[in-house]
């Protein structure tokens, strides 16, 4: 099944209403079982708010994907998700705890879109930036300590990059340094993957071999994920649930429950979702 | 035993050009990967600042220097981190504001110029014993701050906001660093100068990131080219009876112009090699082409993007 959006001028997006989504057995959980929770967020960088009233939960083994348009706030809800930001009003909990007092980084993983040193003559070798991953904590003779080498072969293994260990970071093509990262995060074997953006810049046969491999990681680790995404098609072919983000959440819910209405109201202007299986094609 | 060595002196200049060239591009590495060259400069010229109140008030000079740079880094880190001033516009005040500092406080006291000389461009004459044993202290403590906290260094200057979410505590470490640049500015202005020194941050690290791979690899290069180059300057600068600032500095230049040439005569060289490959290769695909109607695709994925 695949997803794309086409103009629909007949829909007025103006009729969409708010979705408020609560995933079942939400309530049945601790604070400390729910990765992620929004209480209340508000976020403005000056006085405009980027960030309005978000309210929502992920829940342990989801495969969450935000939409929304350039500028919505989805990567400040990521940023806010993981401590870098303060929310202006509410809070944000992470395994319970606020974000941005929270410790117990093990059990996160994080992949950025792009880091500022694959851009540059960066020397580091892929396995020491994998390596990065099995840091837990400052100890003052951790140079003299031997490393983790097995966990992080495992983590290189995972993402394919087994024979890329000893190449300058700076060597890597975008799909390659993509990969490095997703490692990286795996040494921890974190309970939360955030990732903004994974495969922007990697051609199609990498983003088929990225998709597999996060699938895996959902489907048979059980490892939570949040990934922001442009690609409707992907999102809507590998996530459980699709939180649509702008500003405020204006849908989140099943995959399926996703329909032309919220599309419309996300991106501002008519949508029509056109989804394809080998057997029917409906709208 | 050469003539160098038969005096004390020159003896103590040696020494000190090799705690010099150890730590600074050593530590220098962290700054050029994080473009924050600049902090190296602006911080050597609140030394500068600090030398001439020392001279004027007639204190001992590194220590006024180290609590003045201390002083700086601190105010340009905290700065940078309420966002009341974006990262250069800080360095570039504070850089300005030391330098008119030092400006007046020479022109109020006229008469230390030739001290003042030898801080501006080092000097082979001017290390004292005492002097050796601060340089001596400092480079320990430079060396073991960089030991214990090998990773955290390389995980922020990879990313510091992987590194904040990888449980690094990113504020703190970047205290230290700008702390421990102004301490290596202190360490490095007996030989190199206050203005020159750096350039002995930068171009060693530079030149270790064209011949090696390996973010340990590079700094220990770094570390042993700044040993080279600050020990051979200083030589040149006995024999030539010049200040060893620039000779140093001038040093690191050549060995730097010589990679660089050797490095782009070795990138032509495989760019032809590699022109001339593809004419071969289309030959024989061509046939191949047309015998098994076959078409190669090139993996986008495998190529580098430098």
């Amino acid at each position: 099944m695949t997803g794309r959006i086409s103009p629909d001028l007949n829909h007025d997006p103006d009729e969409t209403e708010s979705h408020k989504y609560t995933p079942p057995g939400v309530n049945t959980l601790t604070p400390e079982q729910i990765p992620i929770r929004f209480d209340e967020t508000w976020f403005s960088y000056n006085s405009e708010p980027v960030v309005r009233d978000i309210n929502f939960s992920i829940t342990p083994g989801e495969f969450a994907a935000l939409l929304g348009p350039n500028g919505s706030g989805k990567t400040t809800l990521m940023k806010l998700a993981l401590g870098l930001l303060k929310p202006t009003s509410g809070r944000v909990l992470l395994f319970g705890v606020q974000a941005d007092r929270f410790t117990d980084w093990h059990r996160v993983g994080y992949v950025p879109q792009r880091t500022q040193s694959t851009e540059s003559r960066f020397p580091a070798l892929v396995r020491e930036v994998v390596n990065f991953g099995a840091y837990s904590g400052f100890s003052p003779f951790a140079i003299f300590r031997r490393r983790q080498s097995t966990r992080v072969d495992e983590a290189m293994e995972m993402a394919g990059i087994q024979n890329l260990a000893n190449r300058r970071v700076s060597d890597l093509s975008v799909g390659q340094q993509q990969r490095m990262l997703i490692a990286r995060s795996l040494v921890r074997k974190p309970d939360l993957l955030v990732m903004d953006e994974p495969v922007a810049g990697v051609d199609a046969a990498g983003e088929e071999q990225f998709h597999s491999m996060i699938r895996r990681l959902n489907r048979e680790l059980g490892i939570t994920i949040v990934m922001v995404s442009h690609d409707i098609g992907a999102v809507m072919r590998e996530a459980t649930t699709i939180a649509c983000v702008n500003q405020d959440i204006v849908f989140h819910g099943p995959v399926h429950q996703l329909d032309a209405r919220a599309l419309s109201s996300l991106y501002g202007f008519p949508v029509d979702v056109l989804m394809h299986d080998p057997e029917h094609t409906h709208r | 035993m050469p003539e160098i060595f038969q005096y004390e002196f020159m003896n103590r200049a040696i020494i000190a050009s090799v705690l010099v060239g150890a730590t600074a591009p050593a530590f220098g590495v962290f700054l050029v990967l994080r473009r924050l060259s600049l902090m190296a400069d602006a911080l050597s010229h609140v030394a500068l600042a600090g030398v001439a109140i020392a001279l004027l008030t007639k204190a001992f000079v590194p220590v006024v220097a180290l609590v003045a740079t201390t002083g700086a880094a601190v105010s340009i880190e905290e700065l940078r981190m309420r966002r009341l001033l974006p990262g250069d516009a800080a360095l570039a005040v504070f850089l300005y504001g030391a330098l008119a500092v030092a400006v007046v406080l020479i022109s109020i006291a006229e008469g230390f110029n030739s001290t003042l000389f030898s801080y501006l461009f080092g000097s082979v004459l001017a290390v004292t014993t005492t002097d050796l044993w601060w340089m001596g202290i400092l480079a320990l403590v430079i060396v073991a701050f960089m030991l214990m906290f090998s990773s955290e260094l390389a995980q922020v200057t990879f990313d510091p906001d992987l590194a904040r979410i990888n449980g690094v505590r990113v504020h703190f470490l970047n205290l230290g660093l700008a702390i421990l640049t102004g301490a290596t500015i202190t360490v490095s202005m007996r030989v190199v100068g206050v203005l020159l020194v750096g350039a002995l941050i930068v171009i060693p690290v530079l030149i270790s990131l064209r011949i090696t791979n390996g973010l340990t690899r590079t700094v220990v290069t770094s570390s042993v080219l700044g040993v080279f180059v600050a020990v051979t300057g200083m030589v040149i600068a006995y024999y030539a009876d010049i200040a060893p600032g620039g000779s140093v500095v001038l040093t690191a230049i050549s060995v730097l112009v010589i990679v660089e040439t050797f490095s782009f005569a070795r990138r032509i060289n495989a760019r032809s090699t590699h022109r001339a490959a593809p004419e071969q290769s289309q030959h024989s695909h061509a046939h191949e082409t047309h015998a098994h109607g076959l078409t190669t695709v090139q993996d986008e994925d495998s190529l580098p993007h430098r």
